[in-house]
């Protein structure tokens, strides 16, 4: 048994960026290990094109997916898993990362290492990077057992270009056999829409926003303009400014975008928590000595009802 | 019915850590102990299901010898009848999966109740772990919770907002997701009842990081300085998109 094998995401009949990632880092540590990459795809998608990012086959369960279900989602994959022969698996870190594959790993006898930042080999073992105690401690899980199971946060990895190549797929028959709970309703994000999880942008607001109305002209409204994701501190969420789901930190969402904007956000430690990993913070705060200060990439001190409506005309102007 | 809740004990929230020099490991010596924020939100839940419900609730955490007192504080004060602390300090996730799996069994459990993830570590395996090992059907990061006989309806949050509501039938694992409850304070009098509540504490062997070991501790990498663009509103804005474009290279 060798190989990596990388559960693709997909919804819509298209592959989310995050599997681009993980494709592409498959392919830099399978080049170290002289093994191949391969794609998991469960349910309907174009399975072929992975091959255009770095896979070399294709392993596709066939069967409805859209709606999600844990036991559908842990036989599926394990069955996948088997027919790949792959010693090494790697996923999105997403609800089913933290609701399934959990399942997996006890049923197959090894160790995951959840939610990492960054990847490598060490003496041809597979080496995860993650935070900790809400991201103010870092460390490396080395998985000694086979399979070597390991979920990454979205944004980790860099997003190559499809080479246009196409990957031969392999069906693979699956049997139900874990317990699980019937879906009755499934209920839409009261949300924008825009996956904050995986977002390569993210605007965020605070208190400072000073009602729900206010917070949707001027969060809202430019986060649609520039097809951003929109987060809150803990306490916009309290104050009823946007949804539970919404808010950034260590209670909430974990998200490392591109670029995140922080408007009226103090920078408490539980919010940092949720954003700390993105590549550029842009911090907007009446208070030059708040602490979200210290984690700006850049920070225009000043009155965020002026400076962000003035920052949305210009990034609009940009084109 | 009986009932189980599996909490971890772990520093508070907001708790000071130092980190070893040679990165071998993270110290919260002096640090106050809790039950962890989501496992105190399944410590509240199975004592409303057993004042619903009627039955016992049971603690099962695995941990440090010394876990006791915030057992008997942050179980037993507030409703739970008994408490089983395995003590292992090599575990893993599977192994304290197994563990608590073994414990619940043995037990007869009809629901057992976890948080979602944990403050320290934060893996978020052991109760989808334990519901494997109990071949149960389990809910994970469950919002909304009702009990009907032995079937059960649950409210679970997704990714990006996305919920579910799903039914299922006992025995099963659910992991409780912040909102779900809001957990109550022990009462002075229950804190002295909860001394002579019965607390079993035995030393366990486990694999012992056979599967995957941990190391190279260290605070996470610092950010480069960051700049602070002046100006009045407009002309910062302008200066900061033009940064963004052309410097950042994220727009």
């Amino acid at each position: 048994m060798s190989g990596i094998l990388v559960l693709a995401e997909h919804a819509g009949g298209s592959f989310k960026p995050v599997t681009v990632e993980l494709l592409g880092k498959a392919s830099a540590l399978a080049a170290q290990l002289g093994t191949t990459v391969s794609a998991a795809v469960l349910g309907d998608a174009p399975a072929a094109t992975l091959g255009g990012f770095g896979a070399s086959k294709v392993f596709q369960a066939a069967g409805d997916f859209s709606t999600y279900d844990t036991g559908a989602y842990v036989d599926a994959l394990q069955a996948v898993l088997a027919a790949s022969g792959a010693d090494m698996l790697l996923v999105a870190h997403t609800y089913a990362a933290r609701d399934a594959l959990p399942r997996l790993v006890a049923r197959l006898g090894t160790a995951m290492a959840s939610d990492c930042n960054e990847l490598k080999l060490v003496g041809g073992k597979l080496v995860g990077r993650r935070g900790m105690f809400a991201g103010r401690a870092e460390a490396d899980i080395t998985l000694a057992a086979s399979p070597a199971i390991a979920s990454v946060r979205a944004g980790s990895f860099p997003k190559a270009e499809s080479t246009g190549a196409t990957a031969p797929v392999e069906a693979v028959a699956w049997t139900a056999t874990t317990p699980t709970v019937k879906v009755l309703e499934t209920l839409a994000p009261k949300t924008t829409g825009v996956d904050l999880g995986t977002a390569d942008k993210v605007i965020a607001g605070g208190r400072s926003l000073k009602s729900k109305e206010l917070f949707d002209e001027v969060i809202r409204g430019f986060a649609s303009s520039i097809g951003a994701g929109v987060a809150a501190s803990r306490a916009a969420t309290d104050a009823g400014y946007a949804d539970h789901a919404e808010q950034v930190g260590q209670t909430g969402q974990i998200v490392n975008p591109q670029l995140y904007i922080a408007a009226g956000i103090s920078g408490a430690i539980q919010h940092i928590a949720g954003m700390r990993a993105s590549k550029v913070i842009v911090a907007v705060n009446k208070d030059a000595d708040a602490p979200i200060f210290e984690y700006a990439t850049y920070g225009i001190v000043g009155d965020l009802f002026e400076v962000m409506p003035a920052l949305q005309k210009e990034i609009a102007a940009l084109g | 019915m009986k009932i189980g809740v599996c909490a971890k004990v772990t520093p508070h929230a907001d708790a000071r850590i130092k980190i070893a020099a040679d990165g071998s490991g993270i110290d919260t010596a002096g640090e106050k102990l809790v039950i962890s924020d989501y496992d105190e939100v399944a410590v509240e839940q199975a004592i409303r299901t057993k004042e619903a419900l009627g039955g016992e609730v049971v603690a099962f955490s695995v941990g440090n010898k010394d876990d006791d007192k915030v057992l008997r504080a942050g179980c037993l004060a507030l409703g739970a009848d008994k408490a089983v602390l395995m003590h292992n300090s090599r575990a893993d996730a599977l192994d304290v999966a197994t563990l608590l799996a073994n414990a619940i069994r043995e037990a007869g459990c009809e629901i057992v109740f976890t948080g979602k993830t944990t403050t320290d570590d934060g893996t978020a395996q052991v109760g989808a772990m334990i519901a494997e090992l109990l071949g149960w059907p389990q809910v994970s990061a469950v919002t909304e919770l009702s009990i009907d006989g032995t079937t059960f309806t649950a409210t679970r949050a997704m990714d990006a907002g996305l919920m579910q509501v799903v039914q299922g039938t006992l025995p099963a694992v659910i992991t409780c997701e912040d909102g779900l409850n809001t957990p109550r304070y022990a009462k002075l009098p229950d804190i002295m009842k909860a001394k002579k509540k019965p607390l079993d504490i035995t030393d366990v062997a486990t694999a012992g990081g056979a599967r995957s070991t941990m190391g190279a501790f260290a605070p996470p990498p610092a950010r480069p300085a960051g700049r602070i663009i002046a100006g009045d509103p407009a002309t910062a804005a302008k200066e900061l998109a033009k940064l963004l474009r052309e410097e950042a290279k994220v727009l």
